[in-house]
């Protein structure tokens, strides 16, 4: 009897960290911001029950413009990433010799640990109109006067593929590491080709690695606040930003809450379809990696 | 003969284009730590030779990062808040490993996927939904009983409760994996050597899962220190690090200082990322 | 009440029950003191949760273990003087191995200076003696093994428990190994309690052995009378090699009966142990194959005793223990042994011989109803 009362005790607390945690940082702050989120403002200090805020991003098409505008870009970095970074993972998963695959593997892993700050200030001093590459190419004589990389989409595209990119590559190679030479050979054996290797047994076999990758890419990039600020310049048009803009500059804590609810809600809908289409599970991929 | 040397050709190409990639990888950082050497104040071309000046020079106008307290003091703050968060969340994160590797409890399934949500939470939405939580009870205290709670306020205390929200995802992911590696006879072994339950859990499971621990401490540590998305809504006037730096790009421009501390950010983040790898790799034979 | 010490380990009745599976069913045995007793059952048979429940790890659901004449029911496992070799070992790949040894008597207590000399003194024994500062990825798996014993050993135990500390080694290493292990329990002299499925490891080293299988015993025994004697068909066909013939009942003539097995062989057969048979009953016999004699077919026909002619269908050589595979007219395979000396002599695939052994030999026992 006192064994099965020390057990439950010492359940209890195991499971009190994970409650509190869950509970208080997790679950109670978002509804904290649904409640805020449906508090609309009639008069200074007078609060109404009701949608005004989410009226507001239905009427004003800034603001949707701008989240299907994160959305999409996000999306294309997330098909870019995984695009770029498969052949990357899978190079160094299979194709490197035992010795330099652990040292590739561990020059990826370091900057994925350099702050989005000091990334996003390297690109600028290489792209800027003084900076590294427009210095280059006027002395190289292929330009006269300086060109401004900075502050168009293309920009912003490429920083955010290069700030995530390592998050596709970290889970694609640990998944890629645990498949077995032999079904590639015997892919080939059989009579496949490269595509048909590929497509039917390396892509298959990736599959949670990939899910995971894109998963994280997505929502790191739509979450993603610096990169686009400081490599599109003010009028980047990245929705984290609008919802700053409600927090700190217009004080409209209503209404940035609403867009964060709105922001939260396009993420998870995009990952749920993207689980079900690939028909994996978020304790499968995003768990495992 | 023809086929091998396509296939040669190939690999040749497939090779290009992965040392493309490290380059693509590299410049950035080569660039924003390159210019902390550089003797101008302007990081750009062109390189009018090596300097230290951006470390250690005490006046201004080049007034290096060990002598700028505004940058040190933003360093010390980041440190404290890492340190704490990562003590924190390993703290959680081997709490969680033994509850979801050795425990049984209804809905269990369920709620390991609920552990693994926050790390698919927008930094940016845990940052405001924390902020609106601690406020809103900070204002309903104030304004019901008169109680101050100045914790519950933007600061150091809100930072570290915001990153933890998703960095113990991550330590209790780590840690976990090890455990379940473990082989569970080895503590009955101990047992049946006469070691008390605390004696096996402090003598032979705590040890094992030692390296995850350490490995699952500085990854919370460095991600802590690069934060950013999560850390800006619930900043106080204590502004670690990235927030200093991110005022300091916007508002004077940039000066070599800041690629000084790129650098020095840099060279300590690496360390400590190959620290946890080969703290890792070490034991996860044994 | 048997308080005595002669006896280091008594199970009375004891019962282990996972919901509605009876993973141990009312075993009862008394194990003597400086004894190697194994217990020996296929995967699955109760044997290992039996183990659990001595060693404490799992509480029996009714009965009795007493160590020394003491119960121990209410002892945590970590009181009980009962050590165990698990089977993979369980050595602690964080310490060295003279740390792994000295664990059990720090936790005991013992001080420093007696620990240094314990620990020397049982690697001594076990002729391990250097090996104290390495670490136990260094060690080979006969080292390992011996290291094993000798972390339990060296806290003194009123028995050892064994859990097919064997079944990882390769075949060579595990050959050695039961002769060591028989050695060092005679050095020790103390009770060693052995796990296994391999019935030659059963066979081979033990003073006793019971036959384990659904959670009972089926018999105790030597070895020897074990093989002999068998009590039941799952100890005869489990223990050893047997040619194994399902029939039935022609007539009985206590201690024989004679037997038409369902191919259409007509043998008479020695009754097993305890059995009851009438004309009728379904019954299985087994015949081991080192009591079959094979011989080319001359015409002169062999009068007494069983018999049967066919022809050989393949020679099995391996060395002292080469055997033919003989497919009689009815179209059924028996095993017998042979001596192949590579002459002129041995028998080849193909050639008519005659089978033969004495009914003493043929052990008929009633066929059980599930166990085919």
């Amino acid at each position: 009897m006192r064994q099965s009362d020390f057990r439950r005790l010492s359940l209890i607390l195991l499971f009190a960290p994970f409650a509190l945690w869950i509970l208080l940082l997790i679950v109670l702050p978002h509804i904290g911001m649904g409640v805020l989120a449906l508090r609309e403002k009639v008069a200074p200090r007078v609060y109404e029950f009701g949608f005004g805020n989410f009226l507001e991003f239905m009427h004003e098409p800034i603001y949707w413009n701008t989240l299907i505008r994160t959305g999409s870009m996000s999306l294309l970095v997330t098909a870019l990433a995984l695009l770029i970074g498969f052949p990357i993972a899978y190079y160094i998963a299979k194709i490197a010799g035992p010795r330099s695959r652990g040292a590739l593997f561990l020059v990826c892993l370091i900057p994925l640990w350099v702050s989005d700050l000091i990334r996003a200030f390297g690109w600028i001093l290489l792209l800027r109109e003084t900076g590294v590459i427009s210095s280059a190419l006027q002395a190289a004589g292929l330009i006269d006067a300086p060109v401004e990389l900075l502050y168009n989409d293309a920009t912003v595209v490429i920083g955010l593929v290069y700030t995530v990119i390592l998050f596709m590559i970290v889970p694609l190679v640990s998944t890629l590491d645990g498949m077995d030479n032999a079904m590639i050979e015997a892919g080939y054996n059989l009579g496949g080709n490269g595509f048909t290797v590929l497509r039917r047994i390396i892509i298959p076999y990736a599959m949670p690695g990939i899910v995971a990758g894109c998963i994280i890419v997505f929502m790191l990039t739509a979450g993603s606040y610096l990169t686009p600020i400081l490599l599109g310049g003010k009028y980047s048009s990245w929705f984290t930003e609008t919802i700053y803009q409600q927090f700190i500059t217009r004080y409209n804590w209503e209404g940035g809450a609403a867009f964060g609810f709105l922001l939260l809600a396009f993420t998870s809908a995009v990952v749920w379809i993207g689980l079900k289409l690939s028909r994996q599970t978020l304790a499968g991929t995003v768990a495992k990696s | 003969m023809l086929q091998r040397k396509q296939t040669w050709g190939f690999l040749l190409g497939y090779q290009a284009y992965v040392l493309a990639f490290f380059v693509f990888l590299a410049a950035p950082l080569v660039a924003a730590a390159a210019f902390a050497f550089n003797d101008s104040l302007f990081p750009a071309l062109p390189w009018r030779g090596f300097t230290l000046d951006w470390f250690f020079n005490d006046s201004e106008p080049k007034l290096g990062m060990f002598h700028d307290r505004r940058l040190l003091r933003g360093l010390y703050y980041s440190f404290v808040i890492a340190t704490g968060v990562a003590l924190l969340s390993v703290f959680v994160g081997t709490c969680n490993a033994f509850l979801f590797v050795r425990r049984e409890f209804p809905a269990k399934n369920f709620l390991y996927i609920v552990m693994v949500v926050p790390l698919v939470i927008p930094g940016v939405i845990l940052g405001i939904s924390i902020l609106v939580l601690a406020s809103s009870i900070a204002n309903g205290l104030e304004e019901g009983y008169g109680i101050d709670l100045g914790f519950l306020r933007p600061g150091i205390f809100l930072v570290v409760l915001g990153q933890f929200s998703f960095i113990a995802t991550i330590t209790s992911l780590v840690i976990t994996a090890r455990l379940r590696k473990f082989d569970a006879t080895m503590e009955e072994a101990a047992l049946n050597l006469g070691a008390s339950r605390l004696r096996v859990l402090a003598t032979i499971t705590l040890p094992y899962l030692r390296p995850a621990m350490i490995a699952a401490g500085i990854v919370a540590f460095l991600v802590s220190f690069e934060n950013f998305n999560t850390t800006l809504f619930l900043v106080g006037s204590e502004t670690p690090l990235t927030i200093t730096m991110f005022d300091r790009m916007a508002k004077a421009g940039s000066t070599p200082v800041l690629n000084a501390i790129s650098f020095f950010l840099i060279v300590g983040s690496g360390l400590l990322a190959l620290v946890s790898v080969v703290v890792q790799r070490d034991r996860s034979g044994g | 009440m048997t308080a005595s010490s002669e006896f280091d380990l008594e199970c009375e009745a004891v019962s282990k029950s996972f919901g509605p599976v009876r993973a141990v069913d009312e075993v009862s045995v008394k194990i003597p003191s400086g004894s190697f007793f194994s217990i020996l059952g296929p995967s699955g048979c109760g044997k290992t949760t039996l183990m659990r429940m001595i060693a404490g790890f799992e509480d029996p659901s009714s009965g009795d273990i007493r160590i020394k004449g003491r119960s121990v029911v209410d002892v945590p496992p970590n009181k009980r003087n009962v050590k165990m070799v698990f089977q993979h070992l369980a050595l602690f790949p964080m310490m060295n191995v003279y740390e792994n040894i000295a664990y059990g008597l720090r936790c005991n207590g013992v001080g420093k200076a007696e620990i240094g000399r314990r620990v020397t003194d049982v690697l001594e024994r076990i002729a391990l003696p250097d090996v104290g500062e390495r670490q136990i990825h260094q060690l080979s798996g006969g080292q390992k093994q011996r290291i094993a014993i000798a972390r339990c050993m060296v806290l003194d135990p009123d028995v050892l428990l064994l859990d097919e500390p064997l079944g990882a080694l390769d075949l060579k290493l595990r050959e050695a190994m039961k002769i060591e292990l028989k050695l060092l329990q005679h050095q020790f002299n103390t009770t060693f309690v052995y796990i296994t499925h391999d019935q030659s490891e059963a066979l081979v080293m033990s003073d006793r052995v019971a036959v384990m299988n659904n959670g009972r015993f089926e018999q105790i025994g030597t070895p020897q009378e074990l093989y002999h004697r068998p009590a039941s068909a799952f100890v005869a066909g489990f223990v050893g090699d047997a040619n194994r013939w399902s029939g039935r009942v022609v007539e009985v003539s206590n201690p024989h009966a004679r037997i038409e097995t369902s191919a259409g062989l007509s043998a008479l057969c020695a009754l097993g142990n305890g059995q009851k048979l009438r004309p009728g009953d379904r019954v299985e016999v087994f015949v081991r194959p080192e009591f079959i004699r094979a011989e080319r077919l001359n015409g002169a026909p062999t009068p007494d005793g069983n018999g049967l002619t066919g022809t050989v269908d393949s020679l099995l050589f391996n060395g002292a223990n080469s055997r033919v595979l003989v497919r009689s007219k009815n179209a059924e395979l028996i095993e017998a042994d042979v001596t192949l000396t590579g002459g002129a002599d041995d028998l080849k695939p193909g050639e008519a011989v005659r089978l033969s052994w004495s009914p003493e030999q043929a052990k008929c026992f009633a066929a059980e109803a599930a166990t085919a």
